[in-house]
């Protein structure tokens, strides 16, 4: 079954597929087309407490296809690491199913569902690995659950650490390292199974700016490189931004709205998307009264001096609050609040001037930017 | 008294036989208290694999015989001892309630080591499709290796105070000689010497326990 290891030696890149032990095969008849690897059909989860019943996740519908980053953003408590381990099972849904490859979860066995598991890889926010094992053993680890040969096991294991750049540490334990490189190596035990797909639940939660910026590399790498599908779970929009192409919005157990990331940036429909997006804008916008407009400039439009041509041609007198710009996907969106001191006239001209101009705006009230209370 | 060969020989034989009671007792002791600890936390309500009802049952048999005192748990299973090891006296008599007595305790003590593993490791080790026997014995007892260790230490020095009881119904080892001579023939000499022998023990295995807890334990350093 395990072919034998050859040194790729024209090649920096490592060689990642040279074993394949658990392949998990789909169940959809054409293996090549663009498939949804993981379909949420229906799902909720109701959890019983002393004080009654919860409903963590409510009648949730996604579609998460081979090969793309997918994101989840929700404040704490909206349900989204209960999605996420309903995904692989670790909590059994109350209702609804997951299809993993075309095959339902509720309809497998326990067996069955192990197997599936070790198809799915996952990182955690505290990256849970074994304390009393060095790094190369936690790789080994679900290698050795997998019944995979342990010497196979170790040399792919090395091979793994150096994928993720973490070679020298091989003995070390993780009382020894810092954050980063505790979830490097969880990353790479994730991967060791060949899995089709990554779960991250909170993976950077617990990682300063500068380190969190580097496993998302790391993670996007893995997706390009390896062809792994994976699914970001996060409170953090920035993470979305950085590394995910399509992003579901959870609060209050639904999802609020799903879509392109870049789409769901520059026009949020559901409150909470609203609130996220303008997270840093709410704190610095929310004392200033009178009409304020967010404009959302795009890859063309910011090479246009929008607000000059703006104040030329409408004569009028704009108070800026709050500008940034992010990087999605390669691409510069910014977006910037200002407030029309004047009167309705005044802010008629400035829509006008918007709308000729093409440019997405949209007013916002005190009702999106005012603190809610979840 | 006078400190002759005979005194000499009769305390060397009686730390032998405190160390061959507390050695097999504790051995078989864990030999049933380690699947027995493992058992209460994997049948949890929250555990790896729920069991409500063995978790009770078993919660409240080893609470019945822990709550037991030592000296009527040894009277109580003589016709027990008798069938295992033929006799009620001796070295040999003592170890079974020995080991009844230690059992139970030793359940809880492992019950609580386990306990103290993260969560999220086990989770992880699920989210890899790991198994429930696998879950137990590559990532339970592995991760709470230092924590049983100290636990050993602290059930086999209560097994060795025991077993130094039991030698007020002639069970031998050095709490026999200490209330045969010392207690009874008021040698408070001999009581003494075996007294701080006993603690000398005690001192050795706790302190060898938690070292070797120490060294192992790959969190620390």
């Amino acid at each position: 079954m395990e072919k034998t290891i050859t040194k790729n030696e024209n090649s920096d890149e490592v060689r990642y597929s040279d074993i394949t032990e658990s392949r998990y095969e789909t169940g959809y008849p054409d293996k090549d087309s663009n498939y949804p690897i993981i379909r949420i059909k229906s799902l909720s989860k109701v959890f019983k407490t002393k004080s009654g019943t919860v409903n963590a996740l409510d009648d949730i519908n996604l579609d998460i296809y081979k090969g793309e980053i997918f994101g989840i953003i929700g404040l704490s408590g909206a349900g989204k690491s209960t999605l996420v381990r309903c995904i692989n099972y670790l909590e059994v849904p109350t209702s609804g199913d997951v299809i993993f490859e075309g095959r339902s979860m509720s309809a497998a066995n326990e067996y069955q569902r192990r197997q599936a598991r070790r198809a799915m890889g996952m990182i955690f926010q505290n990256f849970n690995l074994l304390s009393q094992r060095n790094v190369i053993k936690n790789i080994c680890f679900p290698l050795e659950i997998a019944g995979v040969d342990r010497d196979i096991a170790a040399k792919k294991a090395l091979r793994l650490l150096e994928l993720v750049g973490l070679s020298d540490k091989a003995s070390a334990y993780p009382s020894q390292l810092s954050g980063g490189q505790k979830q490097r190596v969880a990353i790479a035990r994730a991967i060791a199974t060949e899995p089709k797909l990554l779960l991250c639940d909170e993976a950077t939660s617990a990682l300063d700016p500068n380190t969190t910026k580097q496993i998302l590399e790391l993670l996007k790498d893995i997706n390009k490189k390896l062809g792994i599908t994976v699914i970001v779970i996060t409170h953090e929009m920035k993470v979305i931004e950085s590394i995910c192409d399509r992003v579901a919005i959870i609060a209050d157990s639904k999802i609020a709205e799903s879509g392109n990331v870049a789409d769901i940036f520059s026009d949020p429909k559901s409150r909470i998307g609203k609130k996220l997006i303008l997270e840093d804008a709410v704190v610095n916008c929310d004392i200033v009264s009178g009409k304020k407009i967010r404009i959302i400039f795009d890859g063309r439009s910011s090479f246009e001096p929008v607000i000059s041509n703006l104040i030329l041609t409408t004569k009028a007198p704009v108070n800026i609050l709050y500008a940034s710009t992010r990087d999605i996907k390669g691409k510069a969106y910014g977006q910037m609040v200002f407030q029309i001191p004047g009167d309705d006239a005044e802010y008629k001209r400035v829509a006008a001037h918007l709308d000729s101009m093409g440019i997405n705006y949209e007013e916002v009230t005190d009702y999106d930017m005012g603190q809610d209370d979840d | 008294m006078i400190w002759d060969k005979t005194t000499i020989d009769m305390i060397l034989k009686g730390i032998q036989e405190t160390f061959f009671m507390v050695f097999i007792s504790s051995l078989a002791a864990y030999i049933i208290g380690i699947p027995l600890g493992i058992a209460l936390v994997v049948t949890d309500k929250d555990g790896i694999k729920p069991f409500p009802a063995l978790n009770t049952f078993l919660g409240i048999v080893i609470n019945l015989i822990r709550s037991v005192p030592f000296l009527i748990l040894l009277v109580m299973v003589t016709p027990i001892t008798k069938a295992i090891v033929k006799t009620t006296i001796g070295v040999k008599g003592v170890i079974p309630p020995l080991v009844m007595c230690a059992a139970p305790y030793i359940a809880r003590m492992v019950e609580s080591s386990i306990k103290e593993v993260d969560y999220g490791v086990v989770e992880a080790a699920k989210s890899m499709g790991a198994s429930t026997m696998q879950i137990i014995t590559k990532v339970l007892i592995p991760e709470a290796k230092p924590s049983l260790l100290v636990g050993a230490s602290i059930s086999i020095t209560t097994i060795l105070g025991y077993s130094a009881m039991a030698g007020f119904v002639g069970g031998g080892g050095l709490g026999t000689i200490a209330i045969n001579y010392g207690y009874y023939r008021y040698e408070t000499e001999i009581m003494f010497v075996t007294v701080v022998l006993l603690v000398v023990m005690v001192q050795l295995i706790q302190e060898i326990g938690m070292r070797f807890s120490r060294f192992t334990d790959k969190r620390i350093r």
